[in-house]
């Protein structure tokens, strides 16, 4: 299939739908006439990844982990109990293990085989994570890889990386920022990134969210 | 396939990490009809989740790098509705049902999707694990071709177990329809140097999830 012939938009009649869509869309009705799929519950699915399961759930997890240490540490007591502390994020696989981020110890995870993800607390994975260069470069080049990220770390510090390809899922606990003292777990949320539950990025100082909030 | 395109990790010449801004959960309506056609079908147990991961890993390598994520995933889905006789290929590329087949009486219905979980894996264990924490070990040197979670890297390496990770299905096994075979599963941590010698970047560890099939007592 050609990479080009993906990009046209679903809204488009069927003469102009691409190879792929007449595909997607030939199984899905093959399938729901014979009664394998419900295609109501296929909306429901893209519901829920667009909607409730996201990246939002683990930076609660994070903010909390920063501000009560009872919970932090049943966190990495057993991540999947301690996530499901928080009522409303969906059913966690029995294995998500939290993996902390020190001074000494810098923790980043890649999938070099597929794309093995805790899609329960961070959603679908980024397309940089699924990508040919990320799963090739980050375990044998993770520095550089951060650094194109913009994470540069002292030697000092080690570099961790976890290739996840097995039944296990692994979340990060970056470092809490500076400056953040007394914050509200509200508050501390919006400096969780996506990329600091990867180990690809940082978490954000109060300046950085000060120039762009 | 074990040693084919997926088991890419140290491989040279991919290029830059191309990082979007603002990435949409998903980037067509196509897309999420793939990804959610695969989740409802998953819990109706006509394969296991192993057998989907080793059809995408059965591409040919240059149609593998040519798809994206998810073109690989309708391959692969396609794949596996025709070998295990859900539809013919006549009514995929006609797009209409031809013949009935007897459905499963329970399929995902819209409120399943508000408890979606990943299926579990984890067994009861029947055995006792063969290696504790800080044991020293070496990886099994091993060609197979068909699927294995053991990356071509890390293969016939010296490391340290680090964590025992419980009791799960065997992917290996259950992929080409061996059966579960259940086994225990270990964190085996690595120096950058043992796995890429002098070539590797300084204070860097490396670790993979490793069934006990992989690993051997030094």
């Amino acid at each position: 299939m050609d990479e080009n012939t993906t990009h046209h938009h679903d809204h488009h009649d069927m003469s102009e739908l691409s190879d792929v869509e007449v595909r997607v869309r030939s199984l899905e009705t093959v399938l729901s006439e014979k009664g394998f799929i419900d295609p109501l519950a296929l909306d429901a699915i893209v519901e829920a990844y667009e909607t409730r399961i996201g990246p939002q759930n683990g930076k609660r997890i994070i903010a909390r982990a920063w501000t009560d240490p009872e919970f932090r540490e049943a966190l990495f007591e057993d991540a999947s109990a301690a996530a499901a502390s928080f009522g409303n994020i969906s059913p966690v696989g029995s294995h998500l293990i939290a993996v902390e981020n020190t001074p000494k110890r810098h923790n980043m995870v890649v999938c070099t085989l597929c794309s093995c993800y805790p899609w329960e607390v961070l959603g679908l994975p980024p397309s940089w994570y699924k990508s040919a260069p990320y799963r090739s470069r980050a375990v044998i080049e993770p520095r550089k890889v951060l650094s194109e990220f913009g994470v540069i770390l002292p030697e000092t510090t080690e570099v961790r990386v976890w290739d996840s390809t097995a039944e296990t899922r692994f979340l990060v606990v970056p470092m809490r920022p500076d400056e953040t003292e007394g914050w509200s777990e509200s508050d501390l949320e919006k400096l969780v990134t996506r990329n600091s539950m990867v180990g690809t990025g940082l978490a954000l100082s109060p300046r950085d969210l000060e120039a762009d909030p | 396939m074990s040693n084919s395109i997926h088991d890419m990790g140290g491989m040279h010449g991919f290029g830059a990490i191309i990082e979007e801004t603002d990435e949409p959960v998903f980037h067509s309506k196509w897309e999420s009809r793939v990804y959610a056609m695969n989740r409802a079908l998953g819990p109706l147990r006509l394969w296991s989740i192993d057998e989907g991961r080793a059809a995408q890993e059965a591409l040919p390598p240059a149609v593998y790098l040519s798809c994206s994520y998810y073109q690989r995933w309708l391959l692969g889905l396609e794949t596996r509705v025709i070998k295990h006789k859900l539809a013919t290929e006549e009514e995929l590329s006609s797009g209409k049902s031809l013949q009935t087949v007897s459905a499963p009486s329970h399929i995902f219905r819209p409120e399943d999707a508000q408890k979606l979980t990943r299926g579990s894996y984890d067994r009861d264990p029947h055995s006792e694990p063969k290696f504790k924490v800080g044991d020293t070990i070496r990886t099994i040197n091993t060609n197979t071709n068909t699927h294995t979670r053991l990356p071509r890297y890390a293969r016939d390496k010296v490391g340290v177990v680090e964590a025992l990770r419980g009791f799960h299905v065997y992917p290996d096994s259950v992929a080409i329809g061996n059966g579960e075979d259940p086994q225990w599963l270990y964190t085996v941590v690595f120096d950058g140097m043992t796995i890429w010698g002098p070539d590797s970047e300084p204070g860097v560890t490396l670790s993979i999830e490793a069934f006990e099939p992989y690993l051997e007592h030094l």
